[in-house]
């Protein structure tokens, strides 16, 4: 699975969520299962999924599709 | 208005209490005036007593207060009263709900730092089922959880102990410190009293950070050195911090040092008034008036508690850090017994 394929699949699986839903409009909150609590089960699945430990302030700046890529990629060498 | 991005900023515990002071003069007044043009049953109060008075945290129970549109409330948050009893219903916009997050992270990560810890709730993975009504133990369990990573559940469903979990828990975290988080009460009750009962010591290290009250457990004598006491020989974690906070005032927690006070950061300040005149003390007992600059979306920005509490100091604490340190002696005699979020009734 490439890194994007996870990242999309952590989306999909947590938010249930379609793959159609994931662009740039994605944002915390835009979708109903995208809530706080689906906000920590999204960090958890994608801490898993890269077998990373994020720190508190990404978490807390992750508020969109695209804005967690950069996170990842930018801060975690996970490339997309 | 208040530069929240430029406070965020500053050290969480960086400010004298002159600075404060200062500071707070003019927020609370820029803070009080937000209300009142927003607020209409704020602005009576505004109208009559001015800029800053403290409602009664009980207000929040009988009326619905709130200095935004319903359709920009993202969230309604209330303590979890028992059943009978009213609860106060506390709403959140977006910029306020996002605000606590923030201001929680800056005042915790100051005990933490900013590195992430396994994490192990003492509690059931039960009580975030509901999503969309947030009591304030749920919204506690969330907060807390960004601090941790990968959190596990001490509790199943039943709130009884998940032993398999703990095990696993202890051996895959051997060397690394942990972040244990509960309420109070039912970290006694429903963790370490189940941990005696099955004579089951575990072997972590790190930190447990717990709040919601010890009426409960003023009942059954257990005190701040006993319960670190029990919690060491039970656990292996030797620091145990409190935090002293309130579904009206999320976020803006005022947490224990390891010096055993409770400290007030740049984000809220606490004064002790005299129940009878209502005036504020500077030393002795009292009732617990807490100031929080957080609060937009209602006006919960001075509120004054039913707690019983005195000051320990100023600016003088020896962990370093400024502002004002406060001791909590617990529910004052003959206020309404209310609901907290360590109010669990047994099924």
């Amino acid at each position: 699975m490439t890194n994007l394929e996870k990242y999309d699949n952590a989306f999909m699986e947590v938010l249930q969520l379609d793959a159609s839903a994931l662009n740039d409009e994605l944002v915390y909150e835009s979708v109903e299962t995208w809530d706080s609590v689906g906000h920590m089960m999204l960090m958890a699945a994608l801490e898993e999924a890269f077998d990373i430990m994020m720190e508190t302030e990404d978490i807390l700046v992750f508020e969109s599709y695209p804005k967690g890529k950069e996170i990842l990629s930018e801060k975690y060498d996970v490339a997309f | 208005m208040i530069d929240y991005e430029a406070l965020l900023a500053q050290k969480p515990y960086g400010m004298t209490q002159p600075e404060k002071d200062a500071f707070y003069r003019e927020a609370i007044e820029d803070l009080s005036k937000h209300h009142a043009a927003n607020c209409t049953e704020y602005a009576k109060i505004y109208r009559q007593f001015g800029a800053g008075f403290a409602l009664p945290v009980r207000l929040f129970k009988l009326k619905e207060l709130k200095s935004v549109p319903a359709d920009q409330v993202r969230r309604t948050m209330t303590s979890s009263g028992t059943s009978g009893q009213a609860v106060s219903r506390i709403f959140l916009d977006a910029d306020t709900a996002a605000r606590q997050t923030k201001v929680l992270s800056r005042i915790v990560g100051d005990f933490l730092g900013q590195g992430r810890r396994p994490m192990l709730i003492l509690d059931s993975s039960a009580v975030l089922k509901n999503r969309t009504m947030f009591s304030a133990r749920g919204a506690g369990i969330l907060g807390f959880s960004i601090f941790g990573s990968g959190a596990k559940y001490a509790l199943d469903e039943n709130m009884e102990l998940n032993v398999p979990l703990l095990e696993e828990f202890c051996r895959k975290n051997e060397n690394t410190p942990v972040l244990l988080f509960g309420f109070t009460f039912m970290v006694w009750q429903h963790f370490i009293l189940k941990l005696k009962e099955q004579g089951l010591h575990l072997k972590l290290n790190g930190v447990l950070i717990h709040g919601g009250g010890w009426k409960k457990l003023t009942e059954l004598a257990v005190d701040n050195d006993t319960y670190k006491q029990e919690i060491r020989e039970w656990t292996g974690i030797d620091t145990v911090l409190n935090y002293y906070g309130m579904v009206e005032q999320t976020g803006s927690i005022f947490m224990e040092c390891p010096c055993g006070r409770l400290h007030a950061s740049i984000f809220s300040d606490v004064d002790i008034i005299d129940p009878v005149t209502m005036e504020k003390k500077s030393s002795g007992r009292g009732l617990i008036r807490c100031t929080s600059l957080l609060p937009t979306s209602y006006p919960g920005h001075v509120l004054l508690t039913e707690d019983e509490g005195e000051l320990t100091g100023i600016d003088d604490c020896p962990c370093g850090r400024k502002g004002k340190t406060f001791k909590i002696y617990g529910r004052l005699a003959g206020a309404e017994i209310r609901g907290c979020s360590d109010t669990y009734e047994k099924r």
